[in-house]
């Protein structure tokens, strides 16, 4: 209790029953339950929290809540440090640890403050002019360690983050009088209501000020009315939840705080923050209003404090913001706080209040309490080090400097429109309260209360009240009649003098006080002919700190308009953005991290590949063997040894996600030649066909071969990669396009399990296990149904590495037995399993295309060789493209081999073939996509696309790899077995 | 996020369809016929309208089935849900209020 000298001895909704210890800045100090950490570190006399942005300026606490622009602490220490939360936003506990950020060693003295004595030479866009010699990327580094705010902690986030959806008839936002108010008629009709408050406790301005509703402590009806709302069975309050998102068709975003750093440290089940999705029927926004600072020279010296938030402290916290107070405003509100500072025993020295006359009645409340009114008059600068200690007070009767330790100020109030604003709805500019009210909807809300410019609790009380009424019943309820008028005890409010910016002395007068935005920023900006909002923006970073400007923006517009001959209203608002305020990282991605980030597939056999020692990596969201390692073996070893194997005995490949889709009806086949660029109803049933894909660019896309298993049904293969694409261009297609056809299609991929065998030997092993499938009479391209081992089974004679391969298609939960007796049969042959890396040596071998490795999205039919296609008299997706000039050009990418001289290594990935322009500079024509070293030819093979390689065949080319060139020869691409015996 | 309506399965979040981009263009064919002007308008002209745009979506993550939609871009409202072999509607109240 010793230490916490601005701490009133009673009063304040805090509990001095439980004391609390915190740290901050390395120092002990004590607050109570009830705090947040701004309200503590006042009690305890701490009035310098920060260092600004750009000039390291001593800042202090200047808001109450959401709206703090200077206290921006470093929450919490290891993987838990939070950057640049807000002092106001933090609820104390016991054992908290925080510190300022931009400042070092600390905030009492920080070595960056040498930005202020040359702030003259800083100016907005200072960077950008001056660090333009040679390159702005030379000096990029430098400038950005020193800017910024905070540090990241290093470790990875221990933290949970949950999220839901939710829905509900009502949302509410915001649980001031308007809110409660709304919560209340709507809750008590039986709709589904959700009510989110930011703040801790119910009530909103109803927990600091000192208004009665309904003969009951503001405070108390607030708690009453809560009450009343969470009794009814469909009605929720939801307290710490920031609505941070207006979304399209009444979806919202909530983050909402289940849990400071300490208690998920405590116990790591707890989760951190939840966020909400919440689709909402009707909503109405109760968000309120945040004060306006006065721009005046010296406005940010600690101890200049918003109004409002001053009398938050005193009331709620029953902590004082100073000894010696002035009051600077240009309305009534502020009076409140010059009372409310006044019954806590501060001196108020001077009311300073713009207007040249105010209300008789106020005066009168002034002169009872002796305090000084000075109407028609300005601050128009302040003094003192690390907290002002005079401020220069200039009226009709001259200037004067009157002594103080804190100045509360306020120039008038912005309702919080910038859900409303996010909700695509637009604003227009009251005069009467020179601000920004809601305008035109989109959406099904309503704004009430101080949101909508409407300032007096009765009237807020009122406005919710039927906002409320006509929510309900606007979604289909039946609402009660309404209650009796409420009633309070507010006095009525004159209009206030907008006063945007007060001329005056040296000191600079600040706009953005986060972002270290003053008026000559402004005015440099104005004068640069950056005078749209948007221009102003990005040219000042006005409102681009984390604070968005709450407290900012409308005095800056404001500021520009004059500057430039323009009304407020012809000014305009930067348009408000997600979020609101902001939200932890961590928060957005929710469980979705780590193992949970995306689903891993696992194919039907995967115990069985575990048990062989494969390595696995993903494959498009599946977990597959790259290779199989053996003792001792490197990857490359396995890789060549698995490669080898298929072309001397067998090799056991799981194919699994290969894509199926069934196509089944009468007009099968006429689609599938629309589908493919060469035909496929001309095939017959039991026979395969390779077929490329294209797109309506011509472009191909897909790969793979089609089975006709019946009259008017088929099985499509696809890569792996294609197996969710294709079918769903093929549905496109048909139910879009060609209404007409009847046909069907089914994607049957998880069904099957894949299991490939493919070598010399494959046969003999197949047989071994027994087959229905008659062996002898079974080209390559053909399709036989029958059982192998005794499991129903599809098998295809195709081939992807070269050699006799049988791919059986089995049931997905036969897979694991059939993998067991193929390995089982195939030992004493030399079958071994296969992964995807000695896969990729055996196609690159043969020259087979890797759809999206050797071709990207300009590679067309004609460019790999197909120009067959055109040949085809019937349509098909992507012809007209094949026919445009540009698609036939001689000197397009064409699909082509690559050989190196024996006992070279491989080509790289990647490496281009260089040529020399005519002006002596180098020049690409074309690149390497897939390299691979043979272990059965022993050399080294690579595919890639070449400038007219089609032609070139036999031409020698340099290859660029990065310093090394080297030499190779275009070639066919099929490298190994160019006439296909090994397939017969 | 938009609420839209899938015909068949009923209001769902966006998350669960994908949007096809404009709806109504006629495919030119033959391909013999075809200018490459025609060819290039139907490939990569879209209308993008400020105002009610008609467009096609497909319940990706649901019943798989395509449908049309008009919405209006500046609001996102969504004025009507109609089948792919419908014709657009037209003329939708307030749907100039911006």
């Amino acid at each position: 209790m010793s230490g916490q000298i601005a701490r009133l001895a009673q009063g304040g909704r805090i509990d001095r029953t439980r004391p609390l210890r915190f740290i901050w800045e390395g120092r002990g100090y004590q607050g109570y339950a009830g705090d947040t950490l701004a309200s503590a570190l006042m009690a305890n006399g701490v009035t310098l929290v920060g260092r600004s942005f750009k000039y390291h300026r001593p800042r202090g606490i200047i808001g109450a809540g959401v709206e703090e622009s200077n206290a921006l602490v470093q929450l919490g220490d290891g993987a838990r440090s939070t950057p640049n939360m807000r002092a106001t936003e933090v609820l104390l506990y016991d054992g908290l640890v925080a510190r300022p950020v931009n400042c070092f060693p600390n905030s009492r003295f920080d070595i960056g403050s040498i930005n202020n004595l040359v702030a003259r030479f800083l100016p907005a866009g200072f960077y950008y002019k001056t660090f333009m010699w040679p390159d702005w990327h030379l000096y990029e580094g430098f400038i950005r360690r020193a800017a910024g705010l905070g540090k990241v902690a290093r470790q990875a986030d221990p933290d949970r983050y949950e999220s839901r959806f939710a829905h509900c008839d009502v949302l509410v936002v915001g649980s001031g009088p308007a809110g409660l108010a709304a919560a209340n008629a709507a809750a008590a009709s039986g709709a589904r209501v959700i009510l989110a408050d930011q703040d801790d406790g119910i009530g909103g301005a109803l927990r600091y000020e000192d208004i009665s509703v309904d003969g009951q402590a503001g405070a108390d009806w607030a708690a009453r009315i809560g009450g009343a709302i969470a009794a009814q069975p469909e009605a929720k309050i939801l307290l710490r939840t920031a609505v941070v998102g207006y979304h399209d068709h009444n979806s919202l975003t909530m983050v909402q705080q289940l849990a400071n750093e300490a208690e998920c440290a405590a116990d790591p089940t707890r989760a951190r923050y939840r966020t909400w999705q919440v689709r909402a029927g009707r909503v109405v926004l109760a968000t309120g209003a945040i004060e306006r600072p006065l721009v005046f020279p010296g406005n940010d010296r600690p101890g200049v404090m918003l109004a409002t938030a001053a009398r938050h402290y005193a009331r709620r916290f029953a902590v004082l913001p100073g000894r010696r107070a002035v009051v600077f405003t240009n309305n009534d509100d502020a009076y409140r706080t010059a009372l409310a500072l006044a019954a806590c025993g501060v001196v108020v020295a001077a009311m300073v209040d713009v207007r040249d006359t105010v209300s008789a009645d106020l005066a009168a409340v002034l002169d009872a309490r002796g305090i000084r009114l000075i109407t028609g008059a300005t601050v128009i600068d302040t003094r003192g080090r690390k907290r002002i200690n005079r401020a220069l007070v200039r009226s009709a009767r001259g200037e004067e400097w009157i002594a103080c330790d804190h100045l509360a100020m306020s120039g008038g109030f912005n309702p919080t429109v910038h859900l409303f604003s996010q909700s695509g709805g637009v604003t227009r500019y009251d005069e009467a309260i020179a601000a920004f009210v809601p305008g035109v909807s989109v959406q099904d809300e309503r704004s009430v209360g101080a949101a909508a410019g409407a300032y007096a609790t009765k009237d807020a009380l009122e406005a919710g009240e039927g906002a409320g009424r006509e929510a309900a019943a606007l979604v289909g309820y039946d609402v009660l009649p309404s209650t009796a008028p409420w009633t309070t005890d507010e006095r009525p409010e004159a209009s206030l003098l907008p006063c945007w910016q007060v001329e005056g002395r040296r000191s600079k007068a600040f706009v953005d006080f986060q972002n270290d935005v003053s008026v000559g920023d402004i005015t440099l900006s104005a004068r640069e002919n950056f005078r749209s909002v948007e221009h102003l923006k990005r040219y000042t970073t006005l409102g681009m700190a984390a604070d968005q400007g709450k407290t900012s923006n409308v005095n800056a517009l404001a500021i520009m308009g004059a500057l430039t001959g323009r009304s407020v209203e012809e000014t305009g608002h930067t348009r408000y953005r997600f979020p609101f305020t902001p939200i932890p990282l961590g928060s957005m991605g929710g469980r979705n991290r780590g193992e949970l980030f995306r689903p891993r597939r696992r194919m039907p056999a995967h115990d069985r590949h575990v048990a062989a020692n494969a390595v696995f990596e993903d494959y498009g969201g599946w977990m597959r063997p790259a290779y199989y390692l053996n003792f001792g073996e490197t990857p490359h070893q396995a890789e060549q040894r698995e490669a080898l194997a298929v072309r001397t005995a067998a090799g056991l490949f799981e194919g699994s996600p290969l894509g199926k889709i069934e196509v089944k009806g009468p007009d099968a086949g006429r689609f599938l030649d629309l589908i493919y660029a060469n035909t496929m109803s001309t095939l017959r049933p039991g026979k395969v066909r390779y077929g490329l894909m294209l797109s309506e660019q011509g472009v191909v896309i897909d790969d793979g071969v089609a089975t006709r298993l019946g009259d008017d049904h088929f099985l499509i293969g696809t890569s792996s990669g294609g197996a969710e694409t294709i079918v769903a261009w093929m549905e496109e297609w048909l139910q879009c396009e060609w209404l007409d056809l009847d046909v069907l299609v089914a994607p049957v991929t998880a069904a099957w399990g894949v299991l490939t065998i493919t070598g010399p030997k494959a046969r003999t092993i197949l047989d071994a296990v027994g087959t229905t499938v008659p062996l002898d009479d079974f080209p390559h391209m053909s399709f036989a149904e029958g059982t192998v081992a005794g499991v129903p089974a599809r098998v295809f004679r195709v081939s992807y590495t070269g050699e006799t391969s049988y791919e059986i298609n089995v049931p997905a939960r036969s897979s694991a037995f059939l993998w067991d007796v193929l390995m089982a049969a195939g030992q004493s042959q030399g079958l071994i399993p296969v992964g995807i890396d000695a896969w990729m040596v055996l196609r690159t071998e043969k020259g087979f295309l890797h759809i999206g490795a050797d071709t990207d999205g300009t590679t067309t039919a004609l460019d790999v060789g197909w120009g067959h296609v055109l040949k085809k008299k019937n349509e098909f997706v992507g012809k007209r493209s094949l026919l445009r000039s540009a698609d036939q050009r001689a000197d397009r990418l064409q699909f082509v081999g690559f050989a190196v001289a024996a006992g070279e290594s491989p080509l790289p990935i990647g490496g281009h073939v260089v040529a020399t322009a005519s002006d002596g500079t180098a020049l690409s024509e074309g690149y390497v996509t897939s390299t691979a070293f043979s272990p059965f030819l022993k050399s080294a093979v690579a595919l890639g696309m070449v400038r007219g390689g089609l032609a070139r065949k036999g031409e020698t080319v340099r290859i660029g790899a990065g310093r090394a060139a080297r030499t190779a020869t275009i070639v066919d691409p099929t490298f190994y077995d160019p006439d296909g015996e090994r397939l017969r | 996020m938009l609420l839209i309506h899938c015909p068949w399965c009923g209001p769902r979040e966006e998350l669960e369809f994908r949007c096809g981009g404009e709806s109504h263009i006629s495919r030119p064919s033959p391909s013999a016929t075809v200018s490459d002007t025609d060819w290039g308008n139907y490939l990569f002209t879209r209308k993008n309208p400020k105002g009610v745009h008609y467009e096609r979506w497909v319940h990706a993550f649901g019943c798989r089935r395509w449908f049309n939609v008009a919405r209006h871009t500046a609001t996102h409202r969504i004025e009507a849900i109609y089948a792919m072999h419908e014709a657009a509607p037209s003329a939708f109240d307030g749907a100039d209020a911006l």
